[in-house]
């Protein structure tokens, strides 16, 4: 340091290492980052994951079919509802299971509500990272509103355990169908107002428009899903591309990234993204429930639910993308191996990478605008 | 392109290193020899008939029986829409492959979480630690023979039955 102190003279700086997490608001659950920094510029951002590790894949291994569904709650609380029907997909699959035509309009239902709930919590908690508190109490309320039609529908607030193999747990009522109709007609003039509120803020667009900003190369090489791929303008939507359950019936839009105030791919277009999904899944949730027939909510599927050998891997649009089931079984009543590969997961790998050069505040807003989520990175 | 003619092109430009091809199954496979698998994803992923531009998954499966441990590539396409599961058999004793991170900077991560849980050695990885587990873990969880230490740092791993802790 000496021969440093000469040659500057007199004056140098040091780089700073700091920790940021496992306990920091702006983390969103139990994530670190070791951070290394000269004065407010940061040089290496090196993500430190693992805090939440609960072993799912490998309870996957010791308990039956049926029994695993409550366990995939557990991968992603604030989307429990796509983890449980991604497994119940790749067990369907496995058995040649047949699901009715009503289940899948109840898991459509619930899984569209549920993307509602995620997405207000992400531009919500977003928007408090960056330092407005008041979108975020807004966004609660909304989601809370939601919490309680879900309680209605399965009992639940968080971790559902609703989609089971074969369809549904409890069909939905007429009387709560009546409820997210009205829910609906609520909401939708919410986001426009969320959207004066937050996303026609000067400061909340000084503050995200052209930073860290994604290529298209990038988003393919660190294989960013959801809305993250989208912001980068990759029309790519599972629900549309690779169409499972009842969504090649129903109308809905891929909203993609457009540079709307900044370059394409920065966090502002992956925000955005986000927001006009959410006008989206209103869009679906009304015609799935004008066009949801009667009939039952699940198929007879045998209490010892034994899929022959084999495996399979199924994909869902979760609210943070792509949600893999790598599902292998041997024939025996309990699952060989259970995978699961979620979108936050590659969404923090490439955090190492953005965070170069940008401003200690900036790596704040490139984590919300990822929307990782600890306990889907960790499992 | 279906499975078969991604399998017929394979097999045309690496005569000998791919085989044990299944397409009447739920998700195709085929298995690749472990010294070709870097130039086997890179022809998937540059050639213009195939362009795998992402590798969606990568995981390993342990079959104790058979004395292998087999690492699972799930590749997809967004330009054609399709997908493609390569398998690599390694011996179980010593695992080890050639890391695909210079193909898909993601496998950086998922060769991590690999070696972390079923201890595969991927040559070549630029950062190869464990992950999800301490440093100082031993053992392979995902490994089907896994025994849990029975302590880790003086922390006991066990949780004596409520029963017998009220009886006490």
């Amino acid at each position: 340091m000496n021969e440093l102190a000469e040659t500057q003279g007199g004056f140098y700086t040091e780089d700073m290492t700091i920790s940021v997490g496992p306990q920091h608001p702006s983390t969103h659950g139990v994530l670190r980052f070791v951070v290394k920094t000269d004065g407010e510029v940061i040089s290496e951002a090196i993500p430190d994951v693992g805090y939440l590790h609960r072993s799912i894949e490998k309870i996957g291994e010791k308990v039956t079919y049926h029994g695993y569904v409550p366990y995939t709650d557990r991968a992603d609380y604030l989307a429990a509802m796509f983890a449980n029907q991604a497994f119940c997909l790749a067990a369907e699959k496995l058995a040649g299971t047949e699901v009715t035509r009503r289940g899948e309009f109840c898991r459509v239902i619930a899984c569209e509500l549920n993307r509602i709930a995620s997405h207000l919590i992400s531009v919500g908690t977003f928007g408090q990272d960056i330092g407005a508190m008041t979108p975020f109490v807004h966004a609660l309320r909304e989601r809370e509103t939601i919490n309680n039609l879900m309680e209605e529908i399965c009992g639940a607030r968080l971790t559902y355990n609703y989609i089971r193999i074969g369809g549904v747990g409890y069909d939905i009522l007429p009387e709560t169908c009546a409820r997210i109709l009205e829910f609906l007609d609520h909401f939708e003039p919410i986001v426009a107002e969320f959207n004066r509120l937050l996303s026609g803020n000067k400061i909340f667009i000084e503050r995200l428009a052209g930073v860290a900003v994604v290529s298209k190369e990038d988003a393919f090489s660190y294989n960013l899903v959801g809305p993250n791929l989208r912001g980068s303008g990759i029309k790519w939507d599972i629900r549309r591309d690779i169409p499972y359950s009842v969504y090649p019936e129903l109308e809905f839009e891929v909203p993609i990234g457009t540079a709307h105030v900044g370059s394409l791919g920065d966090s502002f277009d992956r925000y955005w993204v986000r927001i006009r999904e959410m006008q989206e899944s209103c869009k679906i949730l009304r015609q799935c429930l004008k066009m949801m027939p009667k009939g039952p909510a699940i198929s007879k599927v045998p209490r010892k639910f034994r899929p022959p050998a084999g495996e399979c891997y199924a994909r869902v649009e979760a609210p943070r993308g792509d949600m893999g089931f790598y599902v292998v079984s041997d024939g025996s009543e309990y699952p060989y191996r259970v995978r699961i590969r979620t979108g936050s997961y590659t969404a923090m790998s490439i955090i190492d990478k953005l965070s170069k050069g940008i401003m200690v505040a900036d790596l704040i807003a490139l984590i919300g605008s990822l929307d990782v989520d600890a306990p889907e990175i960790d499992r | 392109m279906d499975a078969k003619e991604i399998y017929a092109a394979l097999e045309q430009k690496f005569p000998g290193k791919v085989g044990d091809f299944k397409g009447e199954v739920l998700e195709p496979y085929l298995t690749v020899d472990g010294a070709a698998i870097v130039d086997v994803c890179r022809f998937l992923r540059d050639d213009p008939t195939v362009r795998f531009e992402v590798l969606s998954d990568l995981t390993a499966l342990d079959w104790p029986k058979e004395e292998k441990i087999q690492v699972v590539y799930h590749l997809f396409s967004y330009t054609f829409n399709h997908q493609i599961v390569l398998k690599v058999d390694l011996p179980r004793d010593l695992p080890k492959v050639a890391s695909v991170e210079g193909v898909w900077k993601v496998a950086n991560w998922f060769e991590r979480e690999v070696y972390d849980l079923f201890g595969v050695i991927f040559d070549g990885h630029s950062d190869l630690r464990r992950i999800m587990l301490p440093e100082d873990w031993t053992g392979y969880p995902l490994r089907k023979d896994y025994v849990e230490q029975e302590e880790y740092d003086g922390i006991s791993t066990q949780r004596a039955p409520l029963v017998e802790k009220l009886l006490r």
